[in-house]
């Protein structure tokens, strides 16, 4: 099967020609499959907000390209444009780009600019704001008088309300507090299963990505440096902190627990794994 | 896109000009263009012209840079230029209806357009040669004296600075929701001219909110630090003219001198 995104040596260069000029992304060849959880997560500076901005081609690469289900990206101007649609891509912060009047009609900009019909577009508004958490008494309210986490789901339900093929977001869960945080997971977790979505999410929390992908991309200077299950990644504990990067909390107590003598396995990347395995060795010991 | 703007961009880098004490490149921007205004014929243009391709020489800003900094204002330039041709009264070359091309126009325009452009480059090496925060600083201290007539000086350079320090971050705001809104279907390049502009209220809105928010963290901030307005406010870097700015000043009051010489002598 086609994978959904595929990009094929994708290079990206900042500001060719002045001094400023720096090569943000190196020939990047990825290919995720459809309805795959991909976690990317790298330093800051590492490339991952230019990386995510080509796959739905808002930035257009120096060299290679991006293929979805099979068709380059760049071909046409009319191309660009389609795979804005079909790749949503949340941004940091996105409760900044809030403008409309009412939480509604912001819900309802990227569907309306696709042109479709009123009813459709109310459809999947009220469905995106289900997705999202949000009530529907909301929706006559002003955007800028919403707390900012619903801030935040509002302008989610913004690009899910496209019904992206592909979910892209650049850390969803900045600056909320934990319940919000959690409470976010759990409804991209449900948006996936409801609709069969493929997710690309970006992160710097990796006990929460551990938990919830089923991929890990590790970025580092522009290029890919891991690639893999979580469990694989995870025991490369010391590659990742050599590039800046932590392991999730019960990977770490588990390296503490093995340095101390403890047989515990490396592959522990979750507090229920963690459970586990030492509730095993807790019972061999008896 | 938009990060191709380069008004008031500074490009680091380490010539005599950057190293230069701002007030002198002030001083120097304004004798260069009263310089300017002397020239009148072939060989004073033709002096200015060495003189500003001497400085950009030495000032180590890439030319390419210049031009780019060129391309708003074309239409300005084309203009004048066109009305020069045109209106200047001479030697008819061609008539198109009541429009006469006159070789006075052309040699007028070709003026107009060289002085223009010299112009440009020389206020442009200013912004590429000196961080704006020394381009503020430095005009607070020249217009000191005009304190004494109760005019804000230090209120103006204040707004002066922040308004430099956040035009990148602006502008930087303004490419994320631009951004932002084309991955959600924007499109602000097709329609006619009102729907052009409605399409821009997705970014205004936006852009103005931040912008106020902006302004008022940065007021809670510079609050919390106690200020309190210019007065009794010392610097972190004090200026001090060295000798490099006095020969640079020197050099400056020299070609004014000359320029005028010539326009006087007819040259």
């Amino acid at each position: 099967m086609t994978p959904i995104i595929k990009t094929e040596d994708l290079t990206h260069e900042y500001s060719v020609g002045t001094p400023f000029q720096n090569t943000a992304i190196s020939h990047i060849n990825l290919e995720i499959p459809r309805g795959q959880f991909v976690g990317m997560i790298g330093h800051t500076g590492s490339g991952k907000s230019t990386l995510i901005q080509h796959l739905n081609g808002l930035l257009a690469p120096t060299a290679g390209t991006v293929y979805y289900e099979g068709g380059d990206i760049f071909a046409s101007k009319a191309a660009t444009r389609d795979v804005k649609f079909k790749v949503g891509l949340v941004f940091q912060y996105p409760e900044y780009q809030l403008f409309e009047e009412t939480v509604y009609a912001d819900i309802a900009f990227g569907p309306k600019n696709q042109k479709l019909s009123k009813e459709e577009v109310d459809a999947r508004v009220r469905q995106a704001a289900r997705f999202v958490g949000i009530d529907e008494d909301l929706f006559d309210k002003s955007p800028l008088d919403l707390s900012g986490g619903q801030k935040r789901r509002v302008a989610i339900a913004g690009v899910i309300a496209m019904r992206p093929g592909v979910l892209v977001l650049d850390e969803p869960t900045a600056g909320l507090d934990p319940e919000a945080r959690e409470n976010l997971f759990k409804n991209i977790q449900d948006y996936r299963l409801a609709t069969d979505s493929t997710i690309v999410l970006v992160t710097h929390s990796m006990d929460d990505i551990a938990r919830i992908a089923d991929r890990l991309i590790v970025l580092s200077e522009g290029q890919v440096v891991m690639d893999g299950t979580p469990e694989e990644v995870f025991s490369h504990a010391e590659a990742l902190t050599a590039i800046g990067l932590s392991v999730p909390m019960p990977t770490r107590i588990a390296m503490e627990l093995k340095a101390m003598g403890v047989p515990i396995t490396d592959a522990i990347y979750t507090t229920s794994y963690l459970r586990k395995a030492i509730l095993k060795l807790w019972k061999e010991g008896e | 896109m938009l990060k191709d703007i380069t008004l008031g961009q500074y490009f680091p880098g380490d010539s005599v000009f950057h190293r230069m004490d701002p007030r002198t490149k002030l001083i120097l921007v304004i004798l260069y263009i009263v310089a300017l205004f002397q020239a009148t014929n072939f060989l004073s243009y033709a002096v200015m012209a060495l003189v500003t391709v001497t400085v950009i020489k030495i000032s180590q800003v890439p030319p390419k840079a210049l031009v780019r900094g060129l391309k708003p204002i074309v239409i300005i330039i084309v203009l004048t230029a066109v009305l020069n041709m045109f209106y200047t009264d001479g030697h008819v070359i061609v008539q198109i209806w009541k429009l006469k091309l006159t070789v006075e126009g052309i040699i007028k325009a070709f003026f107009m357009v060289i002085r223009i452009v010299m112009l440009i480059c020389g206020t442009f090496l200013l912004t590429y040669t000196t961080a704006p925060v020394a381009l503020t600083d430095g005009l607070e201290l020249l217009l000191n004296p005009l304190k004494k007539l109760h005019v804000p000086v230090h209120e103006m350079s204040m707004m002066m600075s922040m308004a430099l320090r956040f035009i990148p971050t602006l502008i930087e705001e303004t490419d994320k929701i631009i951004s932002a809104q084309k991955a959600r279907g924007a499109d602000f390049e097709s329609g006619n001219l009102i729907q052009r502009a409605k399409a821009l209220l997705p970014i205004l809105v936006p852009l103005f909110v931040s912008a106020f928010r902006r302004a008022d963290e940065l007021a809670i901030a510079m609050e919390s630090r106690c200020y309190h307005g210019g007065e009794g406010r010392t610097r972190m870097k004090q200026l001090r003219y060295q000798r490099l700015d006095y020969t640079a000043l020197l050099l400056g009051a020299a070609l004014v001198a000359g320029m005028i010489a010539m326009r006087v002598m007819g040259l």
